[in-house]
């Protein structure tokens, strides 16, 4: 029986979860049929089991809810603000009571009567205010077909299959030594890609999507904005990326808590918002996307921004940073200034934020897990939160490193760039003891990883490697090694605490030949070093000097195409390379499409070329919300565009011819690729009207493909009204129209710009997409 | 049933440890040494699939440093809050019975063992002293951290 329950119980809560955002759904859209069954389904479920089990009260609560929503489905009744309250405040008292029935405790005292009783038509309840939500941004989602397993069962099978890789490795060691017999060799190769694959499988079962995170928000924003009088429309996106089912439960709280911030703080009352020129509903945008290993979750929010300076004033007044520090500091400094302990702009103390333990908060749980909190804003324009979490936390890519023979390993996400100690471009030198790296001319603390272990190392100073570091949240300094390895991707497990205590180690991992390797902690390091992180930052940028030009190279992998010819893509919208078979590789729905994994890409890049015979390699590339295949021969380099683009005269493949590496290459224009592979399924119904200008060659074409295909129709000068105008940064626009401004360097010039980076190319969809939300309604 | 009792021998001195602790003796081949980390830590090895932190007893009780020199050391595992260790001994000796509970001692022993104690359990080899692994296995700085 006891088994009976808990089934039960595990069962109401799955739907539970699923239902929070299906229920703000269907309030703002009472006759979407889809919802309403779903809701329907629910409470019937909970009545027939509580009959079962014996829960009068829970089966009075369903019964109620599933006669009034049975009448609405039957349409003799219309769900009004006062049903919805009535049946979500129901749909709230089970939740209640099945975690009771869940701790084996007592049912929550209270009487269900009234509940029941506002559920009658007519009934007076207190009307709520409706919070809307995009259209289509949930998806009424079909459970998929799941059994439960424990964690602990998980971590078994994976840490078994650890060590099988680690026998693998030690056959194949054995099998070098010994002379060699070929069926023995083709035997253990097939072993080898399976147990590849096992692992490969182990790992995905710990991933689960964002989307149980995000389901949950809706709901959550729904209440607030209903307990503030505010109106919020949510755009959630992004809920098929996979993350780590641990990391999901750590980046829970943070994540509520920005959102809380940006609902209480942020958005403004209606009347405040019409006053300031916006509409009364306030936006909020929560994305997440995947970049490399890490997962990007943007929460973006129009409402009032971050004061800085109001901010640098407490600050101040709190002694967390002295006056003369605070007149150095940059507008990104001043906002960083939100993650200061006990710090808060907030005039007043609501119940829901703003008593100055939070930010600080928020960002040291979010580093704990090795992310970043990254805060952006303008002035009543809006706020933009991103947390920047590692895809899991047991599998971690980490350089090796070596220092007097022995091994060590540094999270790659912490690495920043890597140089030699008598580079070009380097400079070492020592102040007082210390060691100053000037890399390009900025001025960096050394940090001698041989001094900071107490190991003797017998390479000269000037022979070692610098690795420049960006601890999470902090400011970079350069690790010096002796010799640096090889990239691999660890399971790490946790270290005894004796070895923790050293504040150097974030944990221990085994090398491919079964040798343990310790994992450096680049923030311990740091601490250990005695390298000041908070004041370092704002020195080094004044030895670069107040006219630095910013480099305008763009980073470029060189690969030769199937057809032989020397091309170039941009490095940031390769996402990885795959190898597929040929056989997965077919001529699908008017295009070439390859089977990677589960997933099916539009392949580029290998028309009318001779496919190789058995497999081929393709690069995944990424827009942030579609992913395309592009097949190649192989990679040359990695290099960078430092010679002017001579554009193709018509758009293309190929968007320009440039000097890479001192021979010509082609450019590959990921934008038509996307436009040409993709676009026509992204193209929206009702095209929405962009401007963009007609004399710009780089506007022309490179950026137009991704505005066409994010949905707009674009014009020039005059010719219509637009929804939507671009133009270069400092340049006139109208009066009313939504602008996008573009800059052409990375950096914003100050804290007043609010253009985006041209390369930007999130941002820019970022943009684009919340253009779009606004006036499409 | 009495429990039972893995006698080895540490620092020339035969005690005992408790035999349900204690997973399995292994001979530690390589040792990867943990640099800053206290000195009865003596490094890292590997088991299979498992890091095992390796502790020089005879550092934890003060009473100087095993020789780790010579290749191969036999250990005894143990597996403390989910962290698994190898305590490195003179030698494994046999697994007895214990005869009775332990019983504190009266005499006065060094400050190491004294630290470690968990009395003296007769059994047919005569008294043992029982030594309490995780006071073993958080070494000097126990006292500090507690």
């Amino acid at each position: 029986m006891d088994d009976l329950i808990a089934d039960f119980v595990a069962e109401c809560r799955e739907m539970l979860e699923a239902l929070g955002g299906e229920i703000v759904a269907w309030e703002a859209q009472p006759d979407d049929r889809a919802r309403l069954d779903s809701i329907f389904r629910f409470v019937h479920t909970v009545k027939g089991n509580c009959g079962f089990f014996d829960f009068p009260r829970l089966e009075a609560l369903s019964h109620a809810a599933e006669d009034a929503l049975a009448d609405v489905r039957a349409g003799r009744r219309h769900p009004d603000g006062a049903l919805v309250s009535a049946v979500l405040a129901i749909i709230d008292r089970i939740g209640e009571m099945v975690n009771a029935i869940e701790a084996g405790e007592e049912m929550p005292a209270g009487d269900d009567s009234a509940l029941i009783q506002a559920l009658a038509p007519g009934a007076e309840g207190a009307a709520v205010p409706v919070a809307a939500v995009a259209d289509g941004t949930i998806k009424s989602s079909a459970a998929p077909r799941t059994i439960r397993l424990s964690v602990e069962l998980l971590d078994r099978v994976m840490s078994t299959v650890s060590d099988m890789v680690l026998a693998r490795n030690e056959l194949a060691r054995r099998l070098r030594e010994s002379t060699s017999d070929v069926p023995v060799d083709g035997a253990f190769e097939r072993l080898s890609s399976i147990i590849a694959e096992m692992r490969d499988a182990i790992t995905r079962t710990r991933m689960q999507r964002v989307e149980n995170l995000f389901v949950a928000l809706p709901r959550m924003i729904r209440d607030l904005s209903a307990e503030l009088g505010k109106q919020v429309l949510v755009d959630i996106e992004g809920g098929d990326v996979e993350l780590d089912r641990e990391m999901i439960e750590m980046i829970r709280d943070p994540l509520t808590h920005i959102i809380r911030n940006a609902v209480d703080h942020g958005i403004e009352l209606p009347a405040d918002r019409l006053k300031a020129g916006k509409r009364e509903i306030g936006l909020l945008a929560v994305s997440a996307r995947q970049s490399g290993n890490q997962i990007l979750i943007d929460i973006q929010d129009d409402g009032r921004g971050i004061d800085g300076k109001k901010l640098v004033e407490k600050a101040v007044a709190n002694g967390v940073v002295t006056k003369e520090e605070a007149a150095q500091l940059s507008p990104r400094d001043q906002l960083a200034l939100i993650f200061a302990a006990g710090l808060s702009t907030a005039s007043q103390v609501t119940s829901i934020s703003g008593r100055g333990v939070g930010m600080d908060v928020v960002r040291s749980n979010v580093e704990r897990i090795g992310g970043i909190v990254e805060v952006d804003s303008r002035l009543g324009e809006g706020t933009r939160m991103t947390l920047r979490v590692p895809l899991t936390l047991t599998i971690i890519p980490a350089l090796t490193v070596s220092i007097a023979g022995q091994h060590f390993a540094i999270p790659r996400t912490a690495i920043e760039e890597i140089v030699r100690a008598n580079g070009e471009s380097v400079t070492l030198e020592h102040l007082g003891g210390a060691g100053v790296a000037t890399i390009r001319g900025r001025r960096v603390p050394e940090v001698p990883l041989a001094g900071i272990l107490g190991l003797d190392s017998n390479v000269e100073e000037k022979d070692r490697t610098l690795i420049v570091l960006r601890p999470a949240g902090g400011d970079v300094y350069a690790l010096s090694v002796d010799r640096i390895h090889d990239h691999e991707e660890l399971v790490v497990k946790p270290a005894a605490p004796a070895v923790m205590a050293t504040g150097l180690y974030a944990g221990t991992t085994l090398a491919d030949d079964g040798s343990p390797i310790l994992l450096m902690d680049p923030a311990g390091i740091a601490k250990v070093g005695g390298v000041k992180l908070e004041m370092q930052e704002r020195t080094a940028r004044i030895a670069e000097g107040p006219a630095a030009a910013v480099s305008k190279e763009t980073p470029v992998l060189l690969f030769r195409g199937l057809d032989g010819a020397r091309r170039a893509l941009r490095l940031a919208i390769v996402d990885r390379i795959e190898e597929v078979s040929i056989s997965s590789i077919k001529q699908a729905a008017g295009q070439l499409r390859a089977q990677v994994g589960e997933a099916i890409l539009p392949l580029a890049g290998a028309n009318g070329a001779e496919l190789p015979a058995d497999k081929v390699r393709i690069f995944r590339l990424n827009d942030g919300s579609h992913e395309i295949g592009y097949a190649f021969a192989e990679v040359i380099d990695f290099a960078t565009i430092d010679s002017d683009v001579i554009h193709a005269d018509n758009p293309g493949e190929v968007s320009g011819v440039s000097l890479v590496g001192g021979e010509p290459a082609e450019l590959v224009d990921p934008h038509w690729l996307f436009a040409n592979h993709i676009g026509a399924a992204a193209r929206n119904s009702e095209p929405l009207v962009c401007r963009l200008p007609a004399d710009d060659p780089w506007m022309q074409n490179m950026l137009r493909p991704i505005i066409e295909a994010a949905g707009y129709t674009v014009v020039s000068h005059g010719e219509v009204e637009a929804d939507l105008i671009i133009a270069k940064q400092g340049e006139e626009v109208g009066e009313g129209a939504h602008a996008i401004f573009l800059r052409s360097e990375p950096e914003p010039s100050g804290k007043k710009d609010d253009s985006i980076y041209r390369y930007d190319r999130a941002g820019l969809l970022m943009a684009l997409k919340t253009a779009n939300a606004g006036r499409g309604k | 049933m009495n429990e039972l009792l893995l006698v080895v021998t540490i620092a020339g001195e035969r005690v005992a440890l408790p035999a349900n602790a204690v997973e399995s003796v292994v001979e530690l081949e390589s040792l990867i040494p943990v640099p800053r980390a206290a000195a009865h830590v003596a490094g890292l090895s590997a088991l299979r699939s498992r890091v095992l932190t390796v502790i020089d007893c005879m550092r934890s009780l003060e009473l100087g440093e095993t020789d780790c020199s010579d290749d191969i050391r036999e250990a005894a595992v143990v597996e403390l809050d989910g962290h698994h260790y190898a305590l490195i001994v003179d030698m494994v000796e046999d697994v007895i019975e214990a005869l009775s509970d332990p019983a504190p001692v009266r005499a006065a022993m060094g400050t190491g063992w004294e630290r470690v104690s968990q009395g003296m359990v007769e059994t047919e080899e005569g008294p043992l002293l029982l030594v309490d692994v995780a006071a073993l296995i958080a070494g000097t700085d126990a006292k500090a951290a507690a």
